[in-house]
């Protein structure tokens, strides 16, 4: 039946019933389908399993932390984690400095990096090329080489502890500019010349045209990079000593030193609530990563 | 509404030796329609592109209403565009995509609404005005580019291939709206096309281009009656003109069997031309007809009110030139019978047999 369907599916109705079937006949019978099951069982434990583990330690009461065989259910929920993870460190002014210094970062690091695409993919300048292949080019080096120069820079400035101290030498977008640049150099061109004949200036192209049609990579880029920098650890850690300026992979970490090594209650209590608010950026963003803005706009 | 003049224009694309557009010279009045047509890669999109101002001019100048549009940005030269993909904002409802000219140019929200009300009239697009171009055909489509265009009421429409996307009987239909719509709105307009019917049946003038060299601009029917060279004569007609290959003798051209009287003057001493007969110029007589040529009939196709007949000179045998005779249904041979065909002599084109100029 999967072959005639196959076979007889060139009429254009019915193309759709023949594809779909095709695909069904390429991976096989019911076998095939227990295997997909089967592995996408696996890499929900691998990656929902330590998940999970955080979650219940943060509500396990200290004894029961320690115990073997390991308890897979708290046996007496508690909320004295959370209690004293917001209570030994100063955890909201961490998080509000966490807040900060993302959403600064963030902006920044998007700003820049459409712009910076924009001119590289539709303003004609001599030397365009050049300057791109300079900025690939600082992609590949890593953070780690760069470290020691920034700080013995940022210090002399007398930036440690402060919120400028660790978001400029990070605000640095080549990532950004090479993924927004080859998204602009896949808007098609008439578009974009159509726009042009319509009297659009560089802004208003950017803005109504190619960003529109731009979005779910914009998205997917502003994700990355919120997460990022939520979760940057080496630069923070070495900018600031203390909550005035240090983020909550810092907190975490004097959280840690102070009682962690016998109580990861409320260590695990504090990443809980430490992962929560990018948790919620992503599911909200997420939903708008869909393909097929840019339906309609050529051909048919 | 303006008149454009292109000086000599040419435009050379970076590591190609020919230039893709040498040395056009063409002069459109203000109000006309004007057809660049020509086969692929043969410059007539790079010709309206370098009106627009979405190519540079490399030698020569372009004019429009007499003045110089060297350096004249897109945006400032007042040249609306349709594409051969529509190039519509997707992110746009169709009423939003035509009024996106004019709001850039200052216009009031509400002049700009009235101005694409009136075009969506025009076009039949009231109802799909707040639809985005995903929800709306091709042909739906194609008018809401033209509609783009019109809204701006600009000194020169530009038209590269806008109907190529759509199927064979809305292109007819559409063809002929977009020839009333000129008609009526009298904006000077420059249509490119590689479909020698649209060229024929919608322009007031037809400029066949070739190699990026002008060929002939001339009106349809003095193109097809008058053509320059051969190019030009087996690009206009459809189907194609029969181009053959004859000797010269007594003042007289002879192929397969048929003589065609020259005009000494304008032979000299060639000894041989090309002779140009169009499908319709034959008569197919009956076969002890003096001066004609022997088909035999490989092959009949049959449009309904007439019927076209390919053969091969009996006189040439199997190596000889493949030749179209149009007739009407009521002639029609079968397959493998000879046939006689004699041409009409005074519409007989002679060209040079070297260099293709009409003699």
């Amino acid at each position: 039946m999967t072959d005639t369907a196959a076979v007889t599916g060139f009429d254009s109705d019915e193309k759709p019933t023949g594809a779909h079937n095709a695909e069904a006949a390429s991976f096989g019978g019911t076998g095939m389908k227990i295997a997909g099951y089967v592995g996408m069982v696996l890499v929900f434990l691998v990656v929902a399993g330590p998940l999970f583990w955080i979650v219940v330690t943060s509500v396990k009461e200290r004894p029961d932390i320690y115990t073997q065989p390991a308890q897979w259910w708290p046996a007496h929920p508690t909320s004295d984690g959370y209690h004293s993870a917001t209570t030994a460190i100063p955890f909201w002014d961490y998080f509000r400095n966490s807040v900060i210094i993302t959403a600064i970062l963030s902006i920044a690091k998007i700003v820049l990096g459409v712009m910076s695409a924009y001119a590289l993919s539709l303003m004609r300048f001599p030397g365009r090329n050049l300057l791109f292949v300079v900025i690939i080019a600082a992609l590949m080096v890593p953070n780690q080489i760069t470290v020691i120069s920034n700080y013995a820079l940022v210090s002399q400035l007398g930036w440690r502890n402060t919120y400028q101290g660790i978001i400029i030498p990070l605000a640095g977008v080549a990532f950004g500019t090479f993924l927004m640049r080859n998204q602009f150099l896949s808007v098609p061109g008439e578009i974009i010349e159509a726009a042009r004949l319509d009297g659009a200036g560089p802004l208003k192209l950017l803005w109504r045209v190619v960003l529109p049609m731009s979005w779910p990579t914009l998205i997917a880029f502003s994700i990355i990079t919120v997460v990022n920098e939520w979760n940057e650890y080496l630069w923070p850690f070495l900018m600031s000593d203390d909550s005035r300026s240090g983020t909550l992979p810092i907190g975490l970490t004097h959280l840690q030193n102070n009682d962690g090594i016998t109580n990861w209650g409320p260590v695990m209590a504090a990443t809980v609530l430490a992962m929560l608010p990018v948790l919620i950026v992503f599911l909200a963003l997420q939903r708008h990563m869909i393909k097929g803005l840019t339906a309609g706009a050529v051909k048919g | 509404m303006a008149s454009v003049y292109f000086d000599a224009a040419t435009r050379r694309h970076k590591g190609n030796s020919e230039p893709s557009v040498d040395s056009v010279t063409l002069d459109i009045e203000d109000g006309e329609f004007l057809v660049l047509v020509g086969p692929s890669g043969c410059g007539k999109s790079t010709t309206l592109r370098m009106l627009a101002g979405l190519e540079p001019v490399d030698e020569g100048r372009i004019l429009i209403n007499g003045h110089d549009q060297k350096g004249v940005r897109p945006r400032d030269r007042d040249v609306a565009m349709v594409f051969q993909s529509y190039a519509l904002y997707p992110n746009m409802s169709a009423e939003e995509n035509m009024a996106f000219a004019l709001r850039n140019a200052g216009v009031s929200k509400a002049d700009a609404h009235a101005r694409v009300m009136e075009a969506a009239q025009i076009l039949e697009l009231e109802k799909l005005l707040k639809r985005k171009p995903g929800q709306l055909s091709g042909g739906q489509r194609q008018r809401v580019a033209m509609g783009r265009a019109i809204v701006r009421n600009p000194k020169v429409f530009c038209m590269d291939e806008p109907l190529s996307n759509l199927d064979a009987k809305l292109r007819v239909s559409t063809r002929a709206q977009i020839a009333a719509l000129q008609r009526r709105l009298g904006v000077t307009t420059v249509y490119v096309t590689h479909d020698q019917t649209e060229a024929m049946t919608m322009g007031h003038r037809v400029a066949v281009l070739r190699d990026g060299v002008l060929q002939q601009v001339d009106t349809p029917e003095a193109l097809y009656d008058h053509p320059v060279n051969t190019f030009v004569a087996g690009f206009i007609g459809s189907p194609a003109i029969n181009l053959i290959d004859a000797t010269v003798q007594d003042g007289r051209a002879e192929f397969f069997g048929a003589a065609i009287p020259l005009e000494r003057d304008k032979l000299g001493a060639a000894e041989r031309v090309t002779v140009g007969i169009r499908p319709e110029s034959w008569t197919i007589g009956d076969s002890l007809a003096k001066n004609g040529v022997a088909l035999k009939v490989e092959l009949v196709e049959s449009l309904g009110a007439e019927v076209f007949v390919y053969g091969k000179p009996e006189a040439a045998g199997e190596d000889g030139p493949r030749l179209t005779v149009r007739t009407d249904k009521k002639h029609r041979p079968r397959d493998g019978e000879i046939v006689r065909v004699t041409p009409a002599t005074e519409e007989v084109h002679v060209f040079d047999a070297g260099s293709g100029a009409r003699l």
